[in-house]
């Protein structure tokens, strides 16, 4: 069977085609055409998911992409269950935010480039999950990158924008440097057992005879690229300033692909991660530390699309929490939850902002609900996935990721404490944006107002489906006491060498998830009770210094500038203007001055007049009679 | 006719410059077209020449060899093997597109093309060569073509420019001819011819200098004629301290000449150190290779990327570019690992398309802007939007962007080394931030943003443009997805000269 490698194929047809004939197809049918390709790959990918056996392995090698002896890396795709997994929600979620766009970016002069990019976005992020080794793994993994950066400063007439791309970009290729040492550090410690391929399922077959010492440095190595990804501490820093880009691209990103990729990484490798205690211990902290800082942040932001951003970096938090204690399947389930409530929320708020011809500030919003019934029940809908309300999707895997952190033996009081805290301040945000969104007073501008609508229906079925994606795909793995979980049993297989969370005390899982509801409820009470911009406690606490210092993100953007850009480019310019000319070459430009000052001092001598040079001659003869008389 | 393949490669240009020189000088469009047209045998027998080529011989093909000067044992002698051969198609590729590049001069237009193919037949004919005094001879050919392009139809301080890049690589040339003068009278009978040189590599290694001091060091005959080498080549490389030039020489170039400066000549520094140092002195590249080329090519990455990132022309910051990127090759063949020189000598390859498409871009906007002052441009993306697509496909083919061709180079480069140096890998992969930065910086600022009024009517790049860079950016995808159509080329001989050079590791 050789389907797998029609899932990239399409989406890079469909790029190719729109770059190359794009103009004559016309925005609309080029807007097809691109839906088209990323829905055969949905068909495929659905394929493949109904026909992959649980413990089954497909692979699918292609050509031979470098080969230098010992070295041969593959071109190969291969799938399992985690693959078939990541391969729905990319090409699934991926196929309704093109839909979305259909209409989102119907009047946009780019739109074909638009496309375009957004069809390579689907290309690089199957190839990175359906990769065999890692360098082509690698390859997905600039690729991404590379299209987040054309898309986030895809309106690149704004200055701003253009700067929010390079910055993802270079915080990425920060990440990315520490990937490229971690996979240069594992092939030789491959090689040493003379496999040379960087191959995954090769590395599985000989992960037990490398040494732990270097697998912990290799790990932590390639986290540090796992963290550029999804935006982990400290490289998270990209991340929200990617909301300069159209707001399905944001949803693509923060939501479908990109980020999950690091997420992805860690669980491809969990059979090496799960060797090093000491990493997984670091993945956790920092995990759980995003999760809480990036949640404050959220606490104190006015733009519709920066609160949702760092939310997006919270929950990531939680994914990696979960990889830190060891429950790789519950980190892909709450991916898998998140996929859906986190594209929900960016797609309305896409609506809100389409609604309002563009406004961001959620001070200038307000009493939406009576505009845009649609939008507000699926932003309600999505709202309470990730705050964790009973039976929507967010709940069961938060609460299984809270459970994990409790009941592993690498989890800690302090850890879960933490993640709780997190827990309260979700609800604590995202009812906040709520509210100010869409009940109260109407604060929209009086031009906005007149043109206020709800969006298409071409935006509003993919909303819906996301919406109902919300609830439903949260029951795939629900406590014990329940109906058990499908899930665990899918991922089992492929997370057989790591550690699996606890399910035997049914009865403190549910005191766990009590305490976590009463955390939610009592941070949504707060926000229910902060609604009103106008409320006086409100008003005072957001002058207060906290407040301050959260709304400015902790000042970490300024720290960075002032640490390490600002030295990086004065050095640069130091090296460029005056070491460079001055010195290196101003030392060439010496000897050559020299030179030519002995030369001038060397032609003095050929004066031409006789009298020197009888002179000369006189006084040489003289000097050589006073030699050998002198003798 | 493929008996001498070889030489009609080389010397079809010099027909060419001849026909050219009998044209009448008005006629201008002529004098372009038969230019062209003598630059196409030397690229349809490259292709003949890569189709023909034996993968498996790690020695020497296509070989011609008579008497030339008898007395003195010189000989014509030419051939190709996995170290050169990638260099041959690389400048038969660039010479035939440089002619399209090069259609904008009109000043003195007979003299130029004669000269461009003098040059082209100097560039070929040191790449072919096989012997000494034939290989010191096209060096000397390709030089003064070279300095004359530069010096009549260069920007502003061409004068400048071109006497320092002539007197720096004079003085390479000097010491070169000294060093080819100690390795003929040092051999017997005397010979220039590079087989027989190479053959005879084990011949100095417990002669030590009469007068030099410091025995512990193990200086001997041999380290200091491959010094005298290496200076001379790492001048070309350019290798800091001597990259002054680079800098000064492509700015004042005309297009075309910095593609085939960037392009062809710098590649000839670490061809002869691999063809000359590496062969002929095995033992004193074992001694010298960590300082001179591995731990130089780690630092030629890092500075040239910093000055890179600093840099207000478009055209400097594309050379330090060059700088920073030839850093990969020395750093990989200071590895002796199979993957490090490979992907050094691929690197050459890659460099020499992608940096050429560099220059090819920035030709394209100074012809219309007529100025390349990095921060006078802004939202080119939005005027020119293929002539945008096309920089863009360049600028992160140079950034080692997975897929393309610079990748493939870097990484393997980076793999050999890691096992031998893993401080310079480590130096050398944090390039890749570097160059990150300092590129897309300059995509913000040139393509990216409000347009720039002045710029409004800039005309779209036009089809003889697009002719010149489509080519290579075909090459660069070709080779980043299926790298293998240039490293089975290499790997026979490289990997010959790995065997010989490893014994005599510190």
């Amino acid at each position: 069977m050789t389907l797998l490698r029609y899932i990239p194929l399409f989406p890079l047809a469909g790029a190719l085609l729109n770059v190359f004939v794009g103009r004559w197809l016309g925005r609309r049918a080029a807007g097809l055409l691109a839906c088209a390709a990323v829905g055969l790959s949905f068909v495929v990918s659905f394929a493949i998911f109904s026909l992959l056996r649980a413990t089954e392995v497909l692979r699918e090698p292609l050509f031979t992409w470098m080969e230098v002896a010992p070295l041969k890396i593959e071109i190969a795709f291969q799938a399992d269950a985690l693959t078939a997994v990541m391969l729905l929600i990319i090409t699934g979620i991926g196929l309704l935010i093109h839909i979305y766009s259909l209409g989102y970016m119907g009047h946009d002069e780019g739109m074909v480039r638009y496309f375009a990019y957004l069809n390579l976005f689907i290309f690089f992020m199957s190839l990175l999950v359906l990769a065999d080794n890692l360098l082509l793994l690698f390859v997905g993994w600039e690729g991404v990158g590379l299209c987040s950066y054309l898309l986030i400063g895809f309106w690149y007439q704004d200055h701003a924008n253009a700067i929010a791309g390079n910055k993802a970009f270079i915080v990425n290729r920060i990440g990315d440097f520490g990937f490229l040492l971690g996979m240069l550090l594992l092939f030789w410690e491959m090689g040493r057992q003379g496999v040379w391929s960087l191959s995954v399922s090769e590395l599985q077959n000989i992960t037990h005879l490398l040494r732990p010492e270097r697998v912990r440095l290799i790990t932590l190595l390639l986290f540090i690229g796992a963290a550029g990804k999804s935006a982990q501490i400290p490289l998270y820093v990209w991340l929200p300033d990617a909301m300069q880009g159209p707001t399905p691209v944001s949803a693509l990103i923060h939501a479908a692909t990109m980020v999950t990729a690091g997420v992805y990484m860690t669980a491809r490798l969990s059979f090496l991660f799960s060797m090093t205690p000491e990493t997984l211990a670091l993945i956790a902290w920092i995990g759980g530390l995003t999760a809480f800082f990036a949640a404050t942040i959220a606490v104190a932001q006015n733009d519709i699309k920066r609160v949702l951003a760092y939310s997006t970096v919270s929950q990531l938090g939680y994914m990696f929490l979960a990889v830190g204690v060891g429950a790789f399947s519950v980190a892909i389930f709450h991916l898998f939850t998140h996929a859906f409530f986190k594209a929900c929320l960016f797609l309305s708020s896409g609506s809100v902002i389409h609604a309002l011809g563009g406004e961001q500030d959620m001070r200038k919003m307000g009493g939406l609900r009576r505009y845009l019934p649609t939008t507000y029940t699926t932003y309600l809908v999505a709202t309470l996935a990730i705050s964790g309300f009973p039976l929507t999707a967010g709940f069961f895997s938060k609460d299984q990721i809270l459970w994990a952190v409790h009941s592993s033996p690498a989890g800690s009081t302090s850890l879960w404490t933490l993640a709780w805290l997190t827990a309260g301040l979700t609800a604590f945000y995202m009812f906040r944006q709520f509210f100010l969104v869409f009940h109260g007073k109407c604060r929209v501008d009086e031009p906005a107002l007149a043109h206020i609508h709800e969006s298409p229906p071409v935006m509003r079925v993919p909303l819906v489906l996301l919406a109902l994606g919300s609830i439903f795909a949260g029951w795939l793995a629900t406590p014990e006491f329940m109906w058990g979980s499908l899930w665990e049993g899918w991922l089992e297989p492929v997370f057989s060498a790591g550690g699996v969370a606890n399910h035997a005390a049914s009865e403190d899982e549910i005191l766990f998830m009590g305490v976590t509801l009463a955390i939610s409820a009592f941070g949504f009470l707060l926000a229910f009770l902060f609604r009103s911009p106008e409320n006086k406690i409100a008003e005072w606490l957001s002058r207060s210094a906290i407040c301050r210092l959260l709304a400015g993100k902790y000042y970490i953007d300024e720290l960075y500038d002032f640490f390490f850009v600002r030295p990086f480019t004065a050095s640069a310019r130091w090296l460029a203007q005056i070491c460079d000319p001055g010195l290196i070459d101003g030392l060439v430009n010496g000897v050559a001055e020299r030179v030519r000052g002995g030369s001038l001092l060397g032609r003095q001598l050929q004066s031409g007049n006789v009298q020197h040079y009888l002179f000369a001659f006189l006084a040489g003869a003289l000097a050589l009679l006073a030699y050998f008389l002198g003798r | 006719m493929t008996d001498h393949v070889l030489t009609y490669m080389t010397f079809f240009p010099v027909a060419g410059m001849v026909a050219v020189l009998l044209l009448p000088r008005e006629r201008h469009d002529l004098i372009r077209w038969v230019s062209a047209l003598f630059t196409v045998p030397p690229l349809l027998l490259a292709v003949w020449l890569f189709r023909n080529f034996d993968r498996a011989n790690p020695g020497f093909q296509f070989i011609e060899k008579f008497d030339w000067i008898p007395a003195y044992n010189i000989q014509y002698f030419v051939g190709v093997d996995g170290i050169s051969i990638s260099m041959v198609l690389l400048t038969a590729l660039l010479s035939f597109l440089c002619i399209f590049a090069s259609w904008g001069i009109d000043k003195g237009v007979k003299g130029y093309f004669a000269l461009f193919l003098l040059l082209d037949a100097g560039m070929m004919g040191v790449f072919v060569a096989l012997d000494f005094f034939l290989f010191y001879i096209f060096w000397e050919v390709m030089l003064l073509p070279m300095y004359f392009l530069i010096g009549i139809w260069g920007g502003p301080r061409r004068e400048y420019a071109a006497i320092k890049f002539f007197l720096y690589t004079l003085f390479g040339s000097v010491l070169m001819l000294l060093a080819i003068l100690a390795l003929y009278f040092t051999t017997e009978p005397h010979t220039f011819d590079m087989t027989q040189l190479i053959a005879q590599s084990d011949r100095y290694g417990t002669t030590p200098l009469p007068f030099w001091p410091f025995d512990q060091l193990r200086w001997g005959f041999q380290h200091v004629v491959w010094m005298a080498l290496f200076i001379g080549f790492a001048i070309k490389i350019p290798a800091f301290p001597f990259h002054t030039w680079l800098p000064d020489a492509h700015v004042e170039a005309p297009t075309a000449i910095s593609v085939i400066l960037a392009g062809v000549l710098l590649k000839m520094g670490t061809y002869g150190i691999l063809r000359i140092n590496y062969s002929m002195f095995p033992e004193a590249t074992g001694d010298l290779a960590f300082w001179f080329l591995g731990a130089l090519g780690a630092w030629n990455i890092i500075y040239g990327a910093l000055c890179a990132m600093a840099q207000k022309d478009l055209k400097k910051l594309v050379a330090y570019s060059s700088v920073s990127h030839m850093g990969y090759v020395m750093l990989g063949m200071a590895t002796f690992t199979p993957h490090g020189i490979n992907g050094a000598v691929l690197q050459m390859f890659n460099h020499g398309t992608i940096t050429g498409m560099l220059f090819l871009m920035v030709g394209v906007i100074y012809d219309r802007a007529h100025h390349r002052d990095i921060e006078g441009f802004g939202g080119v993306a939005a005027i020119m939007p293929v002539y945008t697509g096309v920089s863009a496909f360049a600028i992160f083919a140079s950034m080692g962007l997975p897929g393309l061709s610079g990748f493939i180079s870097e990484v393997l480069v980076l793999l050999g080394a890691w096992q031998k140096y893993p401080v310079l890998s480590v130096l050398g992969a944090s390039g890749v931030i570097l160059t990150a930065g300092y590129l897309l910086w300059t995509v913000q600022r040139v393509f990216l943003g409000a347009t720039n009024e002045k710029y409004k009517t800039m005309p779209e790049i036009n089809g003889r443009e697009l002719f010149t860079m489509i080519p290579l950016a075909v090459i660069i995808l070709i080779v980043g997805v299926y790298p293998s159509v240039v490293l089975d080329l290499l790997s026979a001989s490289l990997e010959q000269l790995n065997q010989a050079v490893i014994p005599h590791l510190g």
